[in-house]
Order: structure tokens, then sequence, then C-alpha cells
């Protein structure tokens, strides 16, 4: 049957075809086009890890800029309780201060309304006793007109004197 | 759908000629198809032969180079003082034959470029065209992905480079890859151009068991050229009981026979599945000039029925084609692969 039995011709030529298309792609083509399909493959898996990192990376950044938000929140409210704090404070020291201030001021005026009484006391007293002398003179005086009340006079002063004494 | 149309039309036409004698000859009609010829017919004519190269040595050693057209419709050629005719009868059908002085024929070396050898070289260039399209493609546009025609045979080299020979070969892949890549598209290709009725194709290459041959024994070739101690231990000497190796042995015989079916079994199954496919697309076509006879009614059913179902085989057959080349492709690295891997890889 011819259509089992192969031909020598056909043979041949399809040996020399095969063999040399072999040899000609095997060195010239499919080596460059595996390389060419093998390097997108890698760079395409090297995007798509990329890919990935970049929005792990992304979700990251924006968790830490709550976190900083958070974070500045909670500062800042404690700041401004500080500062409140910090007023407070500053107003009762003041207060104090004041207070102690107007202690002195008060003390100084006491002692100076002191001084004052004491003084106007002793002038008091001298301007009294400059009176009572006076007064003293001129009963003195009036009584002193005879000679029996002087000496009545001497004597009881004299007695009082002793028995102050 | 309506390129198949087209392929069929043709057919019916060179069958619709090869009618006109009293009464058709379906088996040598399809014999004629599926066979080899030193011209390439030409549609609608069925006596015009589109000229090629005949190459013969005759049986005094010297070489002859003519235009198959010279021996055309059983005219006699004569070189020198050799005289050539295409011989018709039992030895040597439709071959090229030596008149000898006695009226003997002689078969001559026959290396012509037959419309088989043709339509090898067709599909070579065109195989070699692709790949270095390819390359090409590559070199001047970088990294970026091919499109369209080439995005598809790329996504195929890829199919048949990452999905066969990178799983079942691993890292030694690229170096069978310019085998088992270039076995594929040729077959590939020769499959589709047989597919197709008029001149480009038309050639029955892979139904043909002189290609197939050549493929199997190539697989065989390089199967056991590049076995690995591992393989050879195997085959003479394999992890059997000793009595079923000494003192007879026969399971290194069993495995010598298996290296030689392997390779046989691929060359049949490429064979008889593109072969097949030919045959039923002509035989469906001829049923038509069968059914003739019967009247009109009969022959417009069969007509519906013939043109439908070839429809249908041809359609199939370009899966058939891609298929066979994709199993020859799958086996022979599989081949490869028992041949050049450690052991472990596979099993």
């Amino acid at each position: 049957m011819e259509l089992f039995t192969p031909e020598i011709g056909l043979v041949f030529w399809m040996f020399v075809v095969v063999v040399l298309l072999c040899i000609l792609l095997g060195k010239f083509a499919w080596p460059m086009i595996i390389k060419s399909m093998t390097e997108r493959a890698d760079l395409i898996d090297k995007g798509v890890i990329y890919a990935q990192e970049a929005k792990k990376n992304l979700d990251n950044a924006k968790a830490e800029a709550d976190k900083f938000i958070i974070d500045a929140q909670k500062q800042q409210t404690e700041m401004l309780r500080e500062a409140a704090r910090l007023k407070s404070q500053l107003i009762d020291e003041a207060k104090a201060a004041a207070a102690v201030e107007a202690q002195k001021v008060m003390d100084a005026a006491k002692l100076a309304i002191e001084q004052e009484r004491k003084e106007a006391e002793l002038q008091f007293r001298d301007e009294v006793s400059k009176f009572a002398i006076e007064i003293a003179e001129k009963l003195l005086r009036q009584q002193m007109a005879d000679k029996d009340a002087q000496s009545k006079l001497v004597d009881k002063l004299l007695s009082e004197i002793e028995s102050k004494n | 759908m309506m390129m198949f149309v087209a392929i069929v039309s043709p057919q019916v036409a060179s069958a619709t000629a090869s009618e006109e004698g009293d009464e058709i000859n379906p088996q040598e009609i399809i014999f004629h198809h599926l066979g080899d010829a030193y011209g390439w017919e030409v549609p609608f004519s069925h006596e015009l032969r589109m000229p090629l190269p005949i190459i013969v040595q005759d049986n005094a050693g010297a070489w002859h180079m003519f235009s198959s057209n010279k021996l055309l419709n059983g005219a006699e050629y004569t070189d020198g003082d050799i005289t050539f005719r295409i011989n018709h009868g039992e030895e040597y059908n439709g071959k090229v034959v030596q008149v000898m002085a006695d009226g003997s024929v002689f078969r001559p070396l026959d290396l012509s470029i037959t419309k088989n050898v043709c339509a090898l070289f067709i599909a070579a260039i065109l195989v070699a065209l692709m790949a270095f399209s390819m390359v090409s493609y590559y070199k001047k546009n970088g990294m970026k992905a091919p499109r369209k025609v080439m995005g598809a045979f790329e996504a195929l080299m890829s199919f048949i480079y990452d999905g066969v020979l990178k799983s079942s070969l691993g890292n030694k892949a690229p170096k069978f890859a310019g085998y088992l890549m270039t076995v594929f598209f040729l077959i590939f290709f020769m499959n589709l151009l047989g597919l197709i009725v008029i001149f480009p194709g038309g050639a029955n290459l892979t139904g043909n068991v002189a290609v197939t041959l050549v493929l199997a024994v190539c697989t065989f070739l390089v199967a056991n050229l590049k076995g690995n101690k591992h393989y050879w231990k195997d085959i003479l000497w394999p992890d059997v009981p000793l009595w079923l190796k000494f003192p007879l042995p026969i399971m290194p015989m069993i495995e010598v026979f298996g290296m030689f079916t392997k390779p046989a079994a691929l060359c049949v199954r490429l064979f008889a599945n593109m072969m097949g496919g030919h045959m039923i697309v002509l035989v469906l076509t001829l049923l038509i000039f069968i059914f003739v006879k019967f009247g009109v009614a009969a022959v417009t059913t069969t007509t519906v029925l013939s043109m439908a179902f070839s429809l249908f085989m041809l359609c199939l057959d370009v899966l058939v084609s891609f298929i066979q080349a994709y199993v020859f492709t799958m086996l022979s690295t599989l081949f490869i692969s028992f041949a050049v891997c450690e052991e472990g890889h596979e099993e």
C-alpha cells in the first residue's frame, strides 16, 4: 500500500528541513523568544509584588498618620489641660502673693498707725501735761493767794507723794 | 464559517472534474488526494498543474532535474539518453520511473521537490517567518507584550514552553526547546496548511507516513542520544527481581522493545489522525457523486448532509490539528524527560 510506505525523497527532504529548522530556530529564535517571555513574566511578577508592597506601605502610612493625629490630639488636650492648670496655679499664686503683700501693707499701715497713735498719744500727753501744769499753775496761783492754803497744799501734796511712795 | 465553505468548494470542483468519466472510482480519487504528486493541482482544472522540479538519479548514477510539467498526462521525457515517465500500474503507481531499453521500468533514486516537499518548505518558511518576526518584535519593543496575531503566537509558545516543556523537563527545558518548539510549530503549521485546499496548502503532509516517521525518528534520536546513565540502567538492568533479567533478559528485552514502540506510536498516531480527518472529508464529498445516479432528491439530501458533515469535520480538523501537534510535542517531551531527567522527577 503506497500510503503506508514512506517515500525516500520525502524522508530525505523532511529530515533536512527538520534538522535545518531546528538548528536555525534553536540557535536564533527560541532562546531569544523564551528569554523575552521569561523576562517579561518576571517583570510583571516583580511589578505585582512592588504594587502590593506599595499598597501595604500606603496603608501603613495611613495608619501611622492616624496614630500621629490621635497622638497630636492627645497632646493638645494635655497641653490645654496643663495650660489651664498653670493658669489657675498662677492666679492662686498671684492671689497668695497679693494677700501676702496686702498683709504686709496692712501690717505696715498698722505699725504706722500705732506709731502715729503713740506719737499722738505722746503729743497729747505732753499737751495734757502742759494743760495740767497750766491748770495747776492757775489753780495754784488762785489757791496760793493766802499762806495757809499754800502750806496746807504743800502738806497735802507731800503726804500724797509720801503715800504714793 | 464562510472560510470553510470556501475551503470545501474547490474540493467539490475537483471532484466534479474527476467525475467526467463513466463511473467514478472513489478509492482512486481518495488515494490521489491523500498521496503525493509531482505537480501542484490548480483549482477548477484537472489537467493543469503548477510545475515543480523533479530530481532523480538514474541507474548509471547521473542526476537529472526537469520540470514536472514535462511528464504531464503520461508524457515521456528524454534527458540525454535516459527516458522518464510517470508510471501507472501495479508497481510504482504515480511515481517517476526510468524506461529501460527493453521496455521494463527502473525506479530511480527520487529526491524530487514534490507537492509534499514543496508544502513542507512552505510550512518551514512560515514557521521561520513567525519565529523571526517574534524575535524582531522583541528586539524592537523590549518588554511590551505583542498584540493580535503575534500575541496569539506568543500565547501558543508560552502554552507549549511553560505548560509542556518546563513542567516535564524543568531546568533542562531551554536545552530541548530548540527541537520541541520547532517540531510543535512545524506540525501545527503543516496540519493547518493541509486543511486549506488550494495552493499554499492542500498537501496531506502530516497524513503522510514519511513525515511522521522522520519526526518520530528525530524524537527517538534526541531521547536516546541525550539519555543519561540512569535511563540506560533502567533499560538494561531495571529494578525487577533477578530472574526477570538473568539469565534470560526478559525485562531488558521488553524495555528495548519499548524504546522503539514509543516513537512508533508517535508516528502512527499523528499520521492516522491527520490522514483520517482528510479521508473523512473526502469520503463525505464523494458521497454526493456516488448518490448522483439515485435521482435529484437523493443527491440533494446527500449534498446538504455531506456539506454539513464536511464543514463539521473540517472545523473538528482545525481542533485536531492543534491537538495532534500538542500531543506529539507533549509525548516527545515526556520521552525525552524520561531519558534525561533524574529519577523521581516524573514518577
